[in-house]
């Protein structure tokens, strides 16, 4: 087997997705970016972009469910059900509404500001969350499009947080260059620690899951640690905090000083085109994507799976670190031992939705940014709990890997699945074999 | 049967070729404790007390003169390590009792060290050993749940999630009901419930198995995390305030030194959790269905030949995978702490993973994984109280660290059961 370019086409969607498994969801491949317009119309037609939708649909209706249920009016309403049930139903009716109105208020628009500019400011809130989500969710794909599972993005985001804000704060450099240092260390220290699972797989066949889950665990104690050491903690504090980063080492603000959105959204964008590009135009890409779909084929054909782990690995680490990047050089600009909020497990839902895909990851860290800003707008306003907003996206990745499901709830053709399911097999198959 | 043949084979003597893992491995572990134990060894003397003033049979305290122990200890971890050496080079395998031995001594030297560098170098080892076993009770049965599904070719990262909700459950089912025991019921039905839908999603519609684990860890955390801000937090006194499991200690036994309050003086979660290890471990490789789970887990296709339901067995081992670790998470608020908070588990599910990984996919080894784990958590904790120099990060940094290296095979590569991860379709 030549390794050729592989063609955007079809053929190239069977390595797509985390690690190969029959049926992981993989039914109809999702829209390929090089003929955009036919993909959609060709994904709507054979159905996956339908299952996505009704997925979403679905898990809003039983997040709004479990609002309801929970709510305090809809239970004291409910004491008097069977002589006003209307009372009830219009009880849960408001509460769940109430909730999203409020979430979407706090995600895209908000029509009780000031200015037109101001209305929009939720969206760049959106934005400003989703940075760090998009890169780390892309860390975490690349890694599954080559058979790797890196539950470790949570310590490369520390990693990348650290270099990055090391430079940022007690180097001192001119502007542009500074800036320059901190995204290139951020991706360094990312890389780092994403090669050591790499390295140690490729070399000694240590599961990646554990030493990533472990790296996770050492990143955070060392952060921790160094925040108490005279070169990373800030003068004169007690805290484990760092000094703040210099002006000329974080993100410029892109819309202004009102809007938080910083120049590492557009960096966010970049990544996701490079790693298209890599993933689909280049020979590392396709030796990347051969060694997921079958390591045992891609080494008949002469690629080293070992380098490949390790390769994948450094950049899926790189990719989180840029995370940690926009973390202490955009919306931060100081480091300490939480900067990585909770990004790095987030990260592996968004790419799981993403279906690895990088405008998928992309537009599902976008989803899910909207998710997290906007749910802590209905926190504040309905008094609904944040974590509702986990309950729905864990439930949109649930339905979204089962199709067959989704189907069976919402009644559409039944045969049409398991057809798919067959050729989505074989389809496989015959990847793994080529 | 081939099949038990290969899952029982610890795999420990390497291949012909000479592997220079382990001997480099021991070199290093060995100029660690000559440069650390030894040279930077304290004039101190560590003190470890062996029974407190209210126990019934006391024990002479040993006192241990720390400069002289780290010696020793590097000049037998460096013996080892030479030995180890000539074995590799000579094409032999090293013995397994030595790498057990060197796994001793250096625990010995480090506890003797630290222990001797600290301000007030005495520490109770009752205390320590005791707190170690309960740390890792919930550990203990998160990897046994792991080593149920795993067995049987399911990847289980939903540990975790069925800790967490059996810890819910066992909260508001006890609180509800005033009675503990109920809460322990409930705790297992939740961790069935959430094992129910990672067999469904995995079994019947073939979903990756790690990303239903994953995906099931986060809804868990959101479910329980809304309920508990609200219908727990609006009226704790009806559901979030259970009562606790008592102490059943059991007389004389319990006033063996050491071993007495460890084995004999449990809640009846620790009880429970000494025989779930046995009775796993028996089940396993002494019956028929161990023989039958193991088959599945290894090679389905010829265990469908055999006449194995592959998949109804599959089903059912993930099942009762989910009610032990569901059980294993009402020790969070039936013994451990008395309400349920949001993420109590705090990631104890993913350190059952790697108990499991490190013990190799085997009950027994699981458990002394899980102890290993409750040991090192426990020793920051005593050595907090002591006041030492070590920074208390690395302390906690120490059993990934080891669990990492571990991992990477200086204790022999782990081999998972073949056919985890992978659906089985009938052909």
């Amino acid at each position: 087997m030549s390794v050729n370019r592989p063609n955007a086409g079809s053929a190239s969607e069977e390595t797509a997705a985390p690690p190969p498994v029959p049926g992981t969801g993989d039914t109809t491949p999702a829209p390929d970016q090089e003929d955009h317009g036919r993909g959609i119309l060709k994904s709507i037609a054979t159905g996956s972009s339908l299952v996505a939708i009704l997925a979403v649909v679905l898990s809003i209706i039983l997040g709004g469910l479990l609002i309801a249920l929970t709510d305090e009016d809809v239970a004291a309403a409910s004491t008097y059900f069977f002589s006003r049930p209307g009372d009830t139903l219009l009880a849960a009716w408001e509460a769940a509404s109430g909730a999203y109105a409020a979430l979407f208020q706090g995600a895209v628009f908000n029509p009780g500001a000031d200015s037109l500019g101001l209305m929009f400011r939720p969206l760049t809130e959106t934005l400003t969350v989703a940075t760090p989500l998009i890169l780390a969710g892309l860390g975490v794909a690349v890694a599954f499009r080559a058979g790797l599972f890196n539950i470790g993005a949570q310590g490369q985001i520390i990693l990348g947080a650290m270099f990055a804000g090391w430079i940022g704060f007690s180097w001192h450099l001119p502007f542009g260059l500074h800036l320059l240092f901190v995204v290139l260390a951020g991706f360094v220290g990312g890389a780092l620690w994403g090669v050591i699972p790499g390295l140690l797989k490729a070399r000694t066949g240590a599961h990646e899951v554990i030493v990533t889950i472990m790296l996770n665990y050492i990143a955070i104690y060392l952060v921790g640690f160094l925040l108490t050491t005279p070169s990373f903690q800030n003068p004169g504090s007690s805290n484990p905090i760092s000094p703040r980063l210099d002006d000329t080492a974080v993100f410029p603000q892109i819309l202004g000083p009102q809007f938080r959105l910083h120049l590492g959204f557009l960096v966010a964008i970049a990544a996701t085109y490079g790693v298209w590009w890599l993933l689909n135009r280049s020979t590392v890409g396709f030796e990347l994507r051969a060694v997921g779909a079958n390591p045992f084929a891609a080494r008949t054909a002469g690629i080293s799976v070992t380098k490949g782990y390790v390769v994948v690995m450094m950049l899926a680490g790189g990719l989180a670190g840029l995370a940690g990047v926009a973390q202490v050089a955009g919306t931060e600009r100081v480091l300490t031992s939480g900067i990585a909020a909770s990004f790095g497990f987030d990260a592996i839902t968004v790419a799981l939705l993403g279906r690895s895909h990088p405008w998928g990851v992309f537009f599902a860290g976008v989803l899910f940014g909207a998710f997290r800003a906007g749910g802590v707008q209905m926190q504040t306003l309905t008094g609904t709990p944040i974590d509702i907003v986990l309950v729905v996206q864990s439930l949109i990745v649930l339905f979204i890997a089962a199709p067959p499901l989704v189907k069976a709830i919402f009644r559409i053709d039944q045969k049409k699945t398991a057809k798919a399911r067959k050729g989505s097999k074989n389809q496989l198959v015959s990847g793994g074999a080529a | 049967m081939s099949i038990a043949a290969t899952v029982t084979d610890p795999g420990v003597a390497g291949p012909s070729t000479r592997n220079w893992k382990a001997p480099i491995g021991f070199g290093v572990g060995a100029l660690i404790a000559l440069f650390v134990f030894a040279i930077g060894g304290p004039a101190a003397t560590a003190v470890f007390r062996v029974s407190d003033d209210s126990d019934r049979f006391r024990l002479a305290d040993i006192a241990l003169p720390a400069n002289v122990v780290g010696w020793v200890v590097a000049v037998a971890l460096i013996a080892i390590a030479v030995y180890a050496f000539l074995q590799v080079r000579g094409g032999r395998g090293i013995n397994r009792w030595a790498g057990i031995a060197y796994a001793v001594l250096f625990v010995v030297g480090f506890l003797t060290w630290v222990v001797g560098i600290a301000d007030r170098p005495s520490i109770s080892l009752a205390g320590l050993v005791a707190g170690s076993v309960t740390l890792a009770i919930p550990l203990i049965f998160g990897s046994l749940s792991g080593v149920l599904c795993e067995r049987v070719g399911v990847v289980n990262i939903a540990i975790e999630g069925q800790l967490l909700s059996g810890a819910f459950a066992a909260a508001v089912a006890a609180s509800v009901s005033g009675n503990a025991y109920v809460g322990l019921i409930a705790a297992a039905f939740a961790g069935v419930l959430v094992s129910l839908v990672l067999a469904i999603f995995s079994i019947k519609y073939l979903v990756n198995q790690i990303i239903v684990g994953v995906v099931l860890n986060v809804l868990v955390s959101g479910l329980t995390g809304f309920l508990a801000s609200t219908l727990l937090s609006r009226d704790s006194a009806t559901f979030n305030s259970p009562p606790g499991l008592p102490e059943v200690r059991i007389p004389l036994l319990a006033d063996i030194p050491i071993i007495g309050p460890i084995l004999f003086q449990q809640s009846i979660v620790g009880y429970f959790m000494y025989a779930a290890v046995i009775v796993i471990w028996i089940g396993l490789y002494r019956t028929k269905w161990g023989l039958r789970v193991r088959a599945v887990g290894e090679h389905p296709q010829a265990a469908d030949t055999m006449g194995i339901k592959v998949n109804a067995t599959r089903f059912w081992n993930v099942l009762l995978g989910g009610a032990v670790a569901g059980f294993g998470g009402a020790f969070f608020t039936l013994v451990s702490v008395s309400s349920f908070t949001r993420d109590m588990t705090a990631g104890q599910g993913y350190i059952a993973l790697a108990a499991l990984i490190f013990g190799r996919w085997n009950p027994i080894g699981a458990f002394f994984a899980a102890l290993l784990f409750g040991f090192a958590t426990n020793l920051r904790f005593v050595l907090s109280i002591i006041g030492t120099d070590v920074p208390s990060q690395f302390l906690a940094m120490l059993p990934y660290i080891v669990t990492i290296l571990a991992v990477a095979g200086l204790v022999g590569r782990s081999r998972p059961p073949a056919a985890g991860g992978i659906p089985y379709v009938k052909e």
